[in-house]
């Protein structure tokens, strides 16, 4: 069964931005060029646009995130929208009410956009289709994080990035080194990264970390699984680490973070089998000492702070993107 | 009352039997098959069945009912007049009722409660431990007096298999049969959508085809050591189906069933996260599927069920994860085996004893003719057009649960008459 894309009108604009799986490379590019302007607005005395002025932009954390939320909230309030934060795994969810009976009532305070972090992969889709069934797609759905799913606004500020410092894609050598089984940041990664048309990618970490079908997670995508860091590595210009969340350090998993720094730790030495020119990212918070070495982290290759910066650029371009107004 | 059944086709899939002809039934039995009524008929009451097959009502081995504990779902009184819409006249509930159907007293009432004219013939499934809880063995001999056809854990895994063994040497004592459906509970732990390709794009967590050819395995070691008579219950896999067809060769007498679900449908369907796909055991690949669908075809998948299990909104309006395992299938059983058949060139006859003289041979009343159109057979008779295409709709949909993936597909056999124990308990038309 074919279902159209939940995130597209019939004339093919963005109206959600719910995962990178779907975009267009024209899309993708469309959105990091309208970014660009944006990241001057930082460096102004005044770091406003009046582009989204008396717009509703709801932040509906159903999972914990203060780093993300700020993103998204700055990115709103420099386009001079009103911004509702709402962290509902502590409000409504714990009183027993619904995911779709919680959209509704915020539906109904004339919200113009949903900005949706959630436990479960395709909680967004769920709210887009239910706001589409229910004659209400004028209200924009971003996702801020989908359990294992997507973060596209993040794969968007990564590709951002490496735009910034390769200009083109069609010539990397990208490694993608961690938890990918876990990560929503990796997903969203390799399908900008494919879409962008990178000729290698290399998924690198142990096999308890990655899904069993890992290499064929994207139909005839250039993705090759290393177990090996080495070799994982070698000539590679870009690489982008992943965060190990602290409960999957110890047990079934990994049996300590100090193994797993031995063997998937970007090192100073192990990062000399990239190009030289190589750069480092990680989408943060990092976990020094355990995915990454501080010489790493604070050295020259690494492109992580700026990563930020871009990040609230991007978020800018998405929601005046998906309201409809330009600068 | 004396009914004629006549200008049909009538097929009898247990002898082949297949050809236009009329269907003579009295007092809730057949009395006669042929051209000519049984001397002294005097037909109260005809049905042209003109354009239509006349065949056994349909036996479904896996229709939860929700009752007793779940009646927000779904009710005695809502899924038998589903049961009967669907030409269903005999079906096996599994024992995961709240409570579970572990003790004499529950069976009877469930069955007493169903014991009404137009109601399907419902046979229990007891609960093979105490609560599912997979510790203490039920009382399988007092459970089987009242009414329970065989014993099983429905969706719940023994973990300790030691219970396990001892539950299989315990029914075999008694000739009980088992009926298991194979997933390993910490292969399968948090899953939920197979393992592969589609879980690892979606980032959904994945039930590994590990997860039920290890339990299988199990399974089958302890049924050749015990002497259970095992059933398994909806395979999903074709590594599963491999183990089960080289287990037969070696002389085992295991059975086996799958669902519509798993007959039409692959993990690719699960789409942009559609609720309606979220199914236990999970939808597998594309290559399980076509697997599935052959084994069915050469016999060595007995049994096609519907494994109904109707699910409220508010269970299966969640994020694919949260949302609850399950579909309503009663109605959908023959037309989705009537598409298997169109699909893969399976004779009608071949396709409808998947659904009739098959699960009877399973549940051992093949011989007392369930399943069948003979003389002497209690009067369960299906009758259905063929040519009739619908489309899925919840309204039309007889069941208290409206959620199915094949919502808005058009499919086509439409149940014109129902008929259990000659009573007729469901009609499209109006009787001439």
């Amino acid at each position: 069964m074919t279902q159209a894309n939940p995130q597209l009108n019939q004339h093919g604009e963005l109206i959600h931005l719910l995962s990178i799986e779907g975009l267009s490379r024209e899309i993708l590019h469309g959105i990091l060029d309208r970014a660009e302007p944006f990241t001057a607005v930082a460096e102004r005395e005044v770091k406003k646009v009046p582009l989204l002025r008396g717009k509703s932009v709801f932040n509906l954390f159903f999972e914990n995130s203060t780093r993300t939320r700020t993103t998204f909230e700055i990115a709103a309030k420099r386009l001079s929208a009103d911004v509702i934060n709402l962290n509902i795994n502590t409000s409504s969810a714990a009183k027993g009410e619904s995911l779709l009976d919680t959209v509704d009532n915020l539906a109904a305070m004339q919200a113009d956009m949903f900005v949706v972090r959630h436990a479960s992969s395709g909680a967004p889709y769920l709210i887009a289709q239910h706001l589409a069934a229910t004659g209400r797609d004028h209200i924009h759905v971003v996702n801020a994080g989908d359990g294992r799913h997507s973060h596209p606004t993040q794969g968007l500020l990564d590709m951002y990035t490496i735009r910034h410092y390769k200009q083109d894609f069609t010539k990397l050598t990208v490694a993608v080194v961690g938890d990918i089984l876990h990560s929503r940041v990796a997903r969203s990664q390799l399908h900008a990264l494919v879409t962008l048309g990178v000729p290698e990618i290399r998924l690198v970490g142990p096999q308890t970390l990655l899904p069993t079908a890992a290499a064929q997670m994207i139909p005839n995508a250039p993705l090759r699984v290393c177990h090996d860091m080495a070799e994982g590595l070698r000539g590679a210009d870009v690489v982008m680490m992943l965060r190990l969340q602290n409960e999957r350090m110890q047990g079934a998993l990994l049996p300590s973070p100090q193994e797993y720094f031995k063997s998937y730790g970007l090192t100073p030495e192990k990062l000399a089998l990239a190009k030289p020119d190589a750069i480092v990212m990680h989408p943060g918070p990092m976990n020094r000492g355990v995915e990454i070495d501080s010489a790493v982290a604070d050295g020259r290759q690494a492109v992580i702070l700026p990563q930020v910066t871009f990040g609230i650029a991007v978020r800018m371009a998405v929601m005046s993107m998906l309201a409809g107004v330009s600068q | 009352m004396k009914i004629e059944i006549k200008n049909g086709r009538v097929i009898d899939p247990a002898s082949g039997l297949d050809r236009a002809t009329s269907v003579f039934a009295t007092a809730g039995r057949i009395v006669g098959i042929g051209d000519k009524a049984p001397g002294g008929f005097q037909a109260e009451g005809v049905i042209d069945a003109t354009g239509c097959v006349v065949c056994p009502g349909l036996v479904d081995l896996s229709a939860r009912l929700r009752e007793p504990g779940f009646e927000y779902k779904a009710t005695l009184e809502s899924e038998m007049a589903a049961a009967a819409a669907g030409g269903v006249t005999r079906l096996v509930c599994p024992p995961d009722t709240d409570p579970p159907l572990d003790e004499p007293g529950l069976v009877e009432m469930l069955k007493h409660r169903a014991r009404q004219p137009g109601f399907a013939h419902v046979h229990p499934m007891g609960a093979l431990t105490v609560g599912l809880a997979g510790q203490r063995l039920t009382e399988m001999a007092e459970l089987t007096e009242a009414g329970c056809i065989a014993f099983g854990q429905a969706s719940v895994s023994i973990v300790d298999t030691q219970v396990l063994m001892r539950a299989m040497q315990y029914a075999a004592t008694f000739g009980f049969p088992v009926w298991l459906q194979a997933q390993d509970a910490h292969l399968a732990k948090l899953g939920v959508a197979h393992d592969g390709a589609v879980s690892a794009r979606l980032g959904l967590a994945g039930i590994p085809v590990v997860a039920e050819t290890v339990a299988l395995a199990t399974y089958l070691q302890l049924a050749r050591e015990t002497g259970a008579r095992l059933h398994v219950r909806r395979l999903s896999s074709a590594a599963g189906l491999a183990m089960i067809r080289a287990a037969r060769a070696d002389g085992l007498a295991v059975s086996c069933d799958i669902t519509v679900q798993h007959l039409h449908l692959c993990d690719e369907d699960i789409g942009f996260f559609d609720a309606h796909m979220r199914l236990d055991p999970p939808l597998r690949s594309a290559t399980d599927r076509a697997a599935l669908a052959a084994g069915l075809a050469d016999g060595s998948i007995d049994v096609l069920c519907s494994d109904h299990t109707p699910v409220d909104d508010d269970a299966k309006q969640q994020p694919f994860g949260e949302a609850e395992a399950g579909a309503t299938g009663l109605e959908l059983l023959l037309p989705l085996t009537l598409r298997w058949a169109m699909e893969a060139g399976i004779p009608l006859p071949q396709a409808l004893a998947r659904v009739t003289s098959d699960p009877a041979r399973i549940l051992g009343l093949l011989d007392r003719g369930c399943g069948r159109l003979v003389p002497g057979a209690p009067a369960d008779i299906c009758v259905f057009d063929p040519a009739a295409r619908f489309t899925v709709s919840r309204e039309r949909l007889k069941s208290q649960g409206k959620n199915t993936p094949f919502l808005g597909r058009e499919l086509q056999g439409e149940v014109r008459y129902t008929l259990i124990d000659g009573h007729l308990a469901y009609s499209a038309d109006r009787l001439l």
